[in-house]
């Protein structure tokens, strides 16, 4: 084949830049990222869209996204993409948090901005494990789960079990767009870009809230290679967190 | 335009509309909860938004968020709930972001009372938060300064991408007098807002953030922030004087509620034939420090009734007197203190 005849058929989506993550081995926020930046790509939003950052491993989306970013304070970036939201309709806004970030300092935030039907998206990123600041435990972490704050495994009887917030969200009677998915395999990473991209198409109807939440890895604080975190994910992240659709709003015109 | 009789938190929440703040959040705690009351009432009538978040801490980040967009943005709470906001206002500072907080103030410290206090004072000008930031404080006396005051601080905010603080004890807020508003408000020029998120077309992306890892870059952004406020305290010192004189033995330094009693109190010892003059700082943060300290270098004063001690009192006795826990001296109070500090008490 000349060189004429070749062309790209895979490229990085104008939604992303060229920065190299700082992201761990292994770590699923680059494919996650990668699937947020190709759903405004092919909805052609990422000129009017503002993401708002978290604080834990992905506070520096910004520097990895190709559109205007604002940096929130721990768990508040529901409060953030609220407080803009309302001011400019017409533009795109999501969030981008972790579990530590959404399911605990973050959870009045999270819930009040869904029960509002606040019409953002929430890019929801559960690895079951503090990041950022070294493997402590999270609302999200497993029953047994040994984290640097549960270094005998996460004890039910103590702590009580970990929060499933799209189940939680789900109870609220405010009309939203709720789906779990995971990103370990091709099959499963293709559904979950189907969901994330229907989350930013209801969003550019004015439809309704949107959260996804992401089953992630994190080989480093698991203490595990990638190949035995996305295994570990399999055979006990899924099985507590099952991965379905939630909730959808109800069909334009009967809302 | 006709004067209207209105209460302080209607009337600085009506000041805010005629500024062009159009954009409110609030959550309900007492003594201004009528600023949120007439806001839900009027900001439908202007197209504006009004949203009553679930708490401080949330309505704190809405304004970061909402800020971000280049429109002109307030909250107004009390004491309590000012203190859950601080954390936004500490990043809005780091962010450089404009937005204005009315404090009306209650008594504290914890859940406190609901009764007219000023003890925010420090938490007010030294920052509130955590990190080397300040906000811009300015303390009306009247409902008329209440609403002029409010109005500027949308300007000074949008002046100085900064957290701009008004704070008026519960009595501004809860009392009636007439006011005005002017007929059509002109504010001096500003610059255009390129630093708001619009949505990156035909521009590189833009970062509103608070967190620079790299320590050289933090010192550099803190660098410029505290330019700003060297700029805040050359050119944003507001103050009054009321009946003060050389002849003058006392000099009296109070703001807000606590200057109109001593207002009275004056008036009342110049009808005994005692003369007293009042030092009022308007904007307590940048503190009108070189002002009161030429003051009260005037030859005969010999002692300054206030919590300026560090100011002038090197160089002149200072005394205090206040009352806590949402009490408000009365003038015979202030009249009783004055005469003992001039040998004539009771």
């Amino acid at each position: 084949m000349s060189l004429d005849a070749m062309k790209a058929t895979f490229t990085r989506p104008e939604s992303l830049t060229d920065a190299v993550t700082h992201y761990c081995p292994g770590c699923t926020h680059g494919v996650i990222h990668r699937l947020v930046a190709e759903s405004l790509d092919e909805l052609g939003l990422r000129e009017r869209t503002v993401g708002v950052a978290p604080v834990g491993c992905s506070v520096l989306a910004y520097n990895y996204f190709n559109c205007d970013f604002l940096e929130s304070p721990h768990g508040r970036a529901p409060a953030l993409a609220t407080g803009f939201k309302r001011l400019r309709p017409d533009m795109i806004v999501f969030t981008y948090q972790g579990d530590g970030d959404l399911a605990s300092i973050g959870m009045a935030e999270i819930v009040h901005a869904a029960n509002r039907g606040e019409k953002f998206t929430t890019i929801f990123v559960n690895n079951a494990i503090y990041g950022m600041t070294g493997g402590q435990m999270a609302p999200t972490t497993l029953p047994g789960q040994v984290t640097t704050t549960s270094p005998r495994g996460r004890n039910v009887k103590e702590v009580g079990m970990p929060i499933r917030m799209v189940e939680l969200l789900a109870t609220l009677a405010t009309p939203a767009y709720l789906e779990r998915v995971s990103v370990h395999s091709p099959q499963q990473i293709i559904r979950a870009k189907a969901a994330i991209k229907r989350a930013f198409a209801y969003q550019e109807a004015g439809r309704c809230f949107s959260l996804i939440e992401v089953l992630s890895t994190c080989p480093t604080n698991w203490g595990k290679t990638p190949t035995e975190a996305t295994q570990w994910l399999n055979e006990n992240i899924i099985p507590y967190y099952p991965m379905r659709v939630f909730k959808t709003p109800p069909e334009a015109g009967n809302e | 335009m006709e004067k209207v009789l209105m209460k302080g938190n209607e009337a600085i929440a009506e000041a805010a509309l005629r500024a062009g703040a159009t954009n409110y959040f609030c959550y309900p705690i007492t003594p201004q909860t009528e600023v949120a009351e007439y806001l839900a009432r009027r900001m439908p009538e202007v197209g504006g938004v009004f949203l009553q978040g679930e708490s401080e801490v949330a309505v704190g980040n809405m304004l970061f968020g909402a800020a971000a967009t280049g429109k002109r943005v307030f909250s107004s709470s009390s004491s309590p709930g000012v203190s859950l906001m601080q954390e936004a206002v500490s990043y809005m500072a780091g962010a450089q972001l404009p937005v204005v907080l009315v404090n009306i103030m209650r008594g504290g410290p914890g859940l406190g009372g609901i009764l007219p206090a000023q003890s925010d004072y420090f938490q007010a000008t030294k920052g509130g938060g955590h990190g080397d930031y300040k906000v811009l404080v300015l303390a009306p006396a009247t409902i008329q300064e209440a609403v002029d005051l409010t109005m500027l601080a949308f300007h000074l905010a949008d002046k100085y991408r900064n957290p701009v603080m008004v704070i008026g004890d519960g009595m501004i807020g809860q009392m009636m007098e007439p006011v005005e508003f002017p007929e059509k408000y002109i504010e001096p020029p500003l610059p255009p807002k390129t630093w708001a998120a619009t949505g990156a077309k035909g521009r590189k992306p833009l970062i509103l953030k608070s967190l620079f890892l790299d320590p050289i870059a933090l010192e550099k952004n803190n660098i410029e922030i505290f330019k700003k406020y060297a700029k805040m305290e050359a050119d944003e010192v507001r103050f009054e004087l009321y009946k003060t004189s050389a002849k003058n033995r006392i000099l009296l330094v109070s703001y807000g509620t606590m200057a109109r009693i001593c207002q009275t109190a004056i008036d009342e010892l110049e009808s005994q034939g005692i003369s007293v003059g009042l030092f009022r700082p308007i904007s307590l943060y940048p503190y009108p420090f070189n002002e009161l300290r030429a003051e009260a270098s005037r030859s005969h004063i010999e002692t300054v009734l206030t919590i300026v001690q560090r100011v002038v009192g090197e160089r002149k006795p200072v005394k205090f007197f206040g009352r806590t826990g949402g009490i408000v001296p009365s003038p015979e109070e202030v009249i009783e203190q004055i005469k003992q500090l001039l040998g004539k008490g009771k």
